[in-house]
């Protein structure tokens, strides 16, 4: 999901490290027994969860920019402070689960360079443009849903810190994905012109959605170890057609239609989706979708213009402690 | 066809509840703009938190002019359907963000007057008011701790904190005069024990910021020559902008439901 593209190359070496630990560890995993912090871990283990927690954290922040570009312009206050109070609560995801991250010892500061220098990759859905408000309705509609469907099992991941914070995550994303299913419901009751708007944002959203949930299983490198230490519970695939089958019945209800005219329905009631454009994926991934360049500026420049008040808050702090220490001494 | 700016009956009272109201939903929107972009993300939380809490009090005091003029309007259509030159708030909130600086200074001008404002409203014979200022006193007490702590910081940090947090008071400080004027609407207000007279509040407020601004190694200007207009309608140039973007879907898709 948010992790779509774990971009480094997984290196098991648990081989080198003591096979008996080794084992127990993953009989731990085997019993669902939490792993937390201060226990020992396989280090691909900690890579692995610091790459996917990471990253997570890094899709909650700049998954702040596309929604953010309409909070100036929300049609409604009541809808403003909505967005408003949505983007924060985005905000808050990525601190806490930088926070989770940080247990596994790679600071808020690295984790957030790699991200600035472009080593580290955030969910491509975020590199596609808000053009409307309705782009705001479907991206907590789907966008959100989509998330939900894949952090759910995530509750259960075995590593501690994670699987809490993706408890606390997955009730503020369940009320943030009703908040936008009803900016659709109150455009696809309304005048022509807003349902029209509707459709044009499920039309662009419906296929970058499904690719969230990563490769084909057919083609996932990054499965078999996820599965065996509990952080993966559902494949890829599993994961897409579940929220395939949620999302239809919603897209009725609403009375637009899913931009896919060779999906059917099948004797066991699944929807199937027809074939995703995979190479569109793999360019966004590479860098080349419609926002990508923009949204590392953003977040560049937001971390670049705000160096000097970072300097002066440490600055400050520094001659603080001096200070306290010198009347301690007193 | 639906007109393109309402018309609202200023009464003294109706009046003084958009003033208000202006003041925190323009200065409300002001601080959303940093949303995703600020300089960590504990104030990209902070100032979204404070914006939240001034679009909160605009509300309820849009809602409340509308009940007082008594005809069709409502929070909406007073936001987002009147042009700049009905607009009431004052100068100092409609100022740009500038830097980080200037955007905290703004904060720690507003929020160091809005604490004693509506602490001092509480006791307001308008119970709808009093209600209001009782929440609003409790948020901007909170504000204007953040902004104090921030404004010591910038102040006592390093040079070029200390340099740009002197130019952002430098340069705010004419704004700040508006605050405390009265005029005759808010006069008969004031005789009827509705609203406070903000004039009686400039000493304690001049107390708070000599207070900080001494803690944060910083100097309050000397000059006293003020801005005024805000209050009728003659703004700087810098709310025509804003109110373009923030009333943009209303203006482009009129009298539809959101």
């Amino acid at each position: 999901m948010y992790t779509q593209a774990l971009n480094t190359a997984e290196t098991d070496d648990r081989g080198l490290e003591d096979a008996g630990r080794a084992a127990q560890f993953q009989a731990r995993i085997d019993a669902e027994e939490r792993i937390e912090p201060n226990d020992w871990m396989p280090s691909a283990y900690r890579k692995t969860l610091t790459r996917q927690i990471s990253q997570h954290a890094h899709s909650e922040i700049v998954g702040m920019l596309p929604e953010g570009n309409w909070i100036t312009r929300a049609p409604t206050l009541r809808r403003k402070v909505a967005l408003l109070a949505k983007v924060q609560d985005e905000c808050g995801h990525g601190l806490y689960l930088y926070a989770a991250a940080e247990t596994l010892g790679t600071s808020r500061e690295e984790l957030v360079d790699a991200m600035l220098a472009g080593k580290a990759k955030y969910s491509s859905i975020f590199n596609y443009p808000t053009l409307t408000w309705a782009d705001i309705g479907t991206i907590g509609w789907l966008v959100d849903g989509a998330a939900i469907m894949n952090q759910i099992p995530l509750c259960r991941c075995s590593y501690g810190p994670y699987a809490r914070a993706m408890i606390r995550v997955c009730k503020e994303e369940s009320f943030h994905q009703r908040q936008g299913y009803e900016i659709m419901l109150t455009l696809c009751r309304g005048s022509d012109e807003q349902k029209a708007m509707a459709q044009d944002a499920l039309n662009r959203w419906w296929w970058p959605v499904l690719m969230m949930f990563g490769p084909p299983d057919a083609t996932s490198q990054h499965s078999d170890t996820s599965t065996k230490w509990k952080i993966k519970r559902f494949s890829n695939d599993e994961l897409r057609q579940k929220f395939v089958d949620a999302t239809v019945p919603q897209a009725q209800y609403l009375g637009l239609t899913i931009p896919d005219p060779g999906m059917t329905q099948d004797a066991d009631g699944h929807w199937r989706y027809s074939e995703i454009d995979w190479t569109e994926f793999k360019q966004v991934l590479a860098g080349n979708g419609p926002c990508n360049r923009d949204r590392v500026a953003a977040r560049r420049k937001a971390h670049e213009e705000g160096a000097w008040v970072r300097e002066a808050a440490a600055s400050y702090a520094a001659k603080r402690a001096q200070r306290q220490t010198a009347q301690a001494a007193e | 066809m639906p007109v393109a700016n309402i018309q609202v009956s200023e009464t003294p009272l109706v009046l003084y509840a958009l003033r208000r109201a202006d003041d925190a939903l323009i200065l409300g929107h002001r601080l959303s703009e940093w949303c995703g972009h600020a300089p960590m993300l504990e104030e990209d939380m902070a100032l979204s938190n404070i914006a939240l809490d001034l679009i909160g009090q605009a509300r309820e005091l849009y809602t409340y002019a509308a009940k007082a003029e008594g005809k069709d309007n409502d929070e909406d259509k007073l936001a987002y359907l009147r042009d700049v030159r009905q607009y009431r708030n004052l100068l100092l909130v409609e100022q740009p963000n500038g830097d980080f600086a200037q955007t905290l200074v703004r904060q720690f001008f507003y929020s160091a007057f809005a604490d004693l404002y509506w602490r001092a409203m509480m006791a307001s014979r308008d119970t709808t008011l009093a209600a209001i200022a009782a929440k609003s006193e409790k948020e901007s007490a909170y504000h204007l701790r953040h902004a104090s702590e921030w404004i010591i910081r910038l102040g006592d940090g390093t040079d070029e904190s200390h340099a740009r947090a002197q130019a952002a008071i430098d340069h705010l400080w004419a704004f700040t005069g508006e605050m405390f004027a009265v005029d005759e609407a808010e006069r008969a207000l004031i005789h009827a024990g509705i609203a406070v007279d903000p004039g009686t509040l400039r000493g304690r407020w001049l107390t708070t910021l000599s207070d900080v601004a001494g803690e944060a190694t910083l100097a309050l200007p000397q000059n006293d020559w003020m801005q005024q207009g805000g209050r009728v309608g003659r703004h700087s140039e810098h709310l025509g902008h804003l109110l373009s973007e923030l009333q943009s879907m209303q203006r482009t898709f009129p009298g539809q439901t959101w």
